[in-house]
């Protein structure tokens, strides 16, 4: 019993293979989008790279470029294939790779499926990712005359400026924070000295914090220096200022950004798979409705065309038992098959021509 | 003598008049690039408007948008024309609109041209308007909370991040200026007092720099304060102090960006007006005077002449300028039909002769 038969007439199948002719066009384009949004997402990882550890994420960009460029190529073929159909002749051409080619493409709507799922569980390693990248960064951010930590500063600012945020969680990491480079100390200064033999591992902690923290919104110059002392500037409560600095954390507020961007093009390529799946049905009816007016043998008659012909159990089990006996190719075991310097009985009745009488066995005589 | 005669046959007249349909249909598309161009400089002004002291140069793109807007339709007239010009017997429903429309063009590409030089010569008007506005920007930062000025702290921090640039011309102009309110001033503290006291108008003044002056650049933290004093910080040599700020002026800054931006324009228009002039215009001549011709010839499928100008420049120069004198003419009192004017046969008049008349006494 075949899974949902439809009946095609001619006119009917003529103006199938038309709609999928286009949609096959149609889906090249979107396999051109997903191309490019991944490359897309890719340089947007890259952009920020010195702010994240060593964290393969790459692999999702990277899925999605290459399901872009098997999405054009393999939709380029079902066009050929579908503008092909229209024409009895012409599709007989195609008639033994159809098969092959709706296997793959369902195999390749899976891989489609899966890099729409990967987007939206990025998240979690993403955040791992840049919560240690951040700390390192600003760990660095006094390095600026050593090579390789030397533009740290500079991205680190342009950050907390662009994306309006202040330290890994909140501004208070960077009283956790050596900022300042031992360079521009001035030693001779008690308060410096003081301050540096105070900390256990010799650093020169304060609370304050570097000019980018500073919000544009708020009404009063930026208070940068002693932050935590009420006393030390005028009209200023440190627990109720939320105007003063940024108050989000850089982690939360890229997290946000690409969070975003990773559900925009998630949701994108969910749509991508949709068309995918309806194109690939299309295809299955196609082939299945002119296989059928093959066999029927009337180039201008109705036909059927199915998405499975027996039910879901049957197909399951035909398939499971090809790949056991694909499996069961090489065994010596086999009775029948055989390796022809192995004894076997034969089990058929030898025919000694037309009197059916068997050959004298020679006797040896002395 | 005809200016730039050509002869036409009729296969080239109606080649002529297919080229110039495309050509005009192209210029409605350069049109909508004029219109396009002309609104993006109106919003890249508008960004900026708080730091301009007046919106004077907004007539520059205005210029564009309407310049740009009767491209569109003097084209799209225009393409219509040349569609039917390609048949004699159409042709004769557009021949009394195609001189005016012609003359039209041609004082419409005037305007497009003027476009064009209005965008170069406009850059000393936004110098003014450029060094008024950021002063007063920078006099009202400190002014949060007054209302109709208190979002200027943040426009000018914005744009100082930004364009990477402090204060007018330079940073020192923040020395000049209160930046800091009362609000946040310790009054009590007899250094504030004092700072206060020792200045003329009474303002807070002090040589620091807002946040936003920091370079992104420099290699060691911002220094805000005491900037006028390099031996109170450690090791602030020549090149921390070339690093430390940003120090091209705010007003040097917006003024690149804007004359970049209309210097582009200017030179897109330039281009535009020759496609008009060059092009359309004259090739929309040529056809006219050629179908009149034709149409003067009373053959349609003769060769006939086209040309600029029929007589040279000199001589229709002068007979436009009688034109417009006669039409000056028109209303001048000579002419009044209640005004008594002798007869010719005034000059068969014979003079009288002294007649001797005998009076007898």
């Amino acid at each position: 019993m075949a899974v949902l038969k439809v009946k095609f007439t001619k006119t009917r199948r003529d103006k199938l293979a038309q709609i999928l002719w286009i949609l096959n066009w149609i889906s090249v384009v979107t396999g051109v989008i997903l191309f490019s949004l991944g490359l897309f997402l890719k340089v947007e990882l890259k952009k920020r790279e010195e702010l994240m550890a060593e964290k393969d994420i790459q692999y999702v960009p990277n899925m999605l470029i290459a399901v872009g460029l098997i999405a054009c190529v393999i939709n380029f073929l079902g066009g050929k294939i579908c503008y092909d159909c229209v024409d009895t002749t012409n599709f007989l051409r195609w008639k033994l790779i159809m098969l092959p080619y709706i296997v793959c493409t369902f195999f390749f709507t899976l891989c489609v499926l899966v890099g729409a799922l990967m987007c939206y569980s990025m998240h979690w390693e993403l955040e791992e990712a840049l919560n240690l990248g951040l700390t390192q960064a600003m760990r660095f951010y006094k390095d600026t005359d050593m090579p390789g930590r030397c533009f740290l500063k500079h991205t680190v600012d342009m950050l907390q400026i662009q994306f309006q945020c202040c330290g890994n969680s909140g501004y208070k990491d960077w009283f956790q924070i050596q900022w300042i480079s031992n360079r521009y100390l001035d030693m001779s200064k008690k308060e410096v000295v003081d301050r540096l033999r105070s900390n256990v591992e010799g650093k020169f902690l304060m609370d304050g914090v570097p000019f980018s923290c500073c919000n544009i919104n708020s009404p009063r110059p930026c208070i940068q220096q002693q932050i935590t002392n009420n006393s030390a500037h005028f009209n200023y409560e440190h627990q109720t200022e939320d105007q003063n600095l940024w108050m989000k954390g850089c982690r939360e507020a890229l997290l946000e950004y690409y969070t975003h961007l990773l559900q925009s093009i998630g949701l994108t390529v969910l749509i991508t798979w949709l068309f995918e799946l309806s194109v690939l049905t299309g295809v299955r009816y196609l082939q299945t409705s002119l296989e059928n007016m093959l066999r029927q043998g009337d180039p201008n008659s109705e036909s059927d065309g199915w998405l499975l012909e027996n039910s879901l159990m049957e197909t399951a089990r035909t398939n499971l038992s090809i790949i056991k006996s694909l499996g069961k190719g090489n065994q010596i075991d086999t009775a029948d098959n055989g390796d022809p310097n192995i004894d076997v009985p034969s089990t058929s009745k030898a025919h000694y021509g037309p009197d059916n009488v068997p050959p004298k066995q020679k006797t040896e005589t002395n | 003598m005809a200016v730039g005669k050509i002869t036409f046959t009729k296969t080239e007249r109606e080649k002529l008049a297919e080229v110039l349909w495309l050509l005009n249909w192209i210029s409605v598309v350069t049109g909508a690039i004029l219109f396009g161009l002309g609104l993006f400089l109106k919003i890249e002004i508008q960004k900026w408007q708080e730091v301009m002291s007046e919106q004077g140069i907004l007539y520059v793109p205005h210029m564009l948008i309407t310049t740009g807007l009767a491209a569109c339709g003097i084209n799209y007239l225009g393409s219509k024309i040349c569609l039917d010009c390609a048949d004699t017997n159409k042709f004769l429903r557009w021949k009394l609109v195609m001189m005016p429309y012609i003359v039209c063009t041609f004082f419409f590409t005037a305007c497009v041209l003027a476009g064009a030089l209005m965008c170069y010569s406009v850059r000393s008007q936004l110098e003014e308007s450029l060094y008024l506005g950021l002063r007063n920007t920078m006099r009202f930062y400190k002014d949060t909370d007054t209302p109709g000025r208190c979002y200027l702290k943040k426009t000018l921090d914005l744009l100082q991040i930004q364009f990477q640039c402090c204060g007018n011309a330079d940073y020192r102009d923040w020395f000049q200026i209160q930046w800091v309110s009362n609000r946040y001033l310790d009054m009590t503290d007899s250094a504030v007092v004092d700072r206060v006291r020792s200045n003329v108008d009474g303002k807070y003044l002090m040589d620091s720099v807002p946040f936003s002056c920091c370079s992104t650049l420099s290699s060691r933290p911002c220094i805000q304060h005491n900037l006028s004093n390099p031996a109170a910080h450690a090791h602030y040599d020549e090149q921390s102090q070339q690093l430390n700020l940003w120090r091209r002026g705010c007003q040097q800054a917006l003024l690149d960006h804007y004359t970049g931006i209309m210097q582009s324009i200017g030179l897109t228009v330039l281009l535009i007006w020759l496609f008009e002039v060059l092009l359309v215009l004259t090739g929309v001549r040529y056809l006219q005077t050629a179908m009149e011709n034709v149409i003067r010839l009373g053959d349609p499928e003769s060769e006939s002449e086209g040309w600029i100008l029929e007589n040279s420049l000199a001589e229709t120069a002068c007979y436009n300028f009688n034109i417009i004198k006669n039409l000056g003419k028109c209303y001048q009192v000579d002419d009044d039909p209640n005004i008594n004017v002798p007869t010719a046969a005034a000059d068969r008049e014979v003079p009288s002769h002294q007649v001797r008349v005998n009076v007898a006494s």
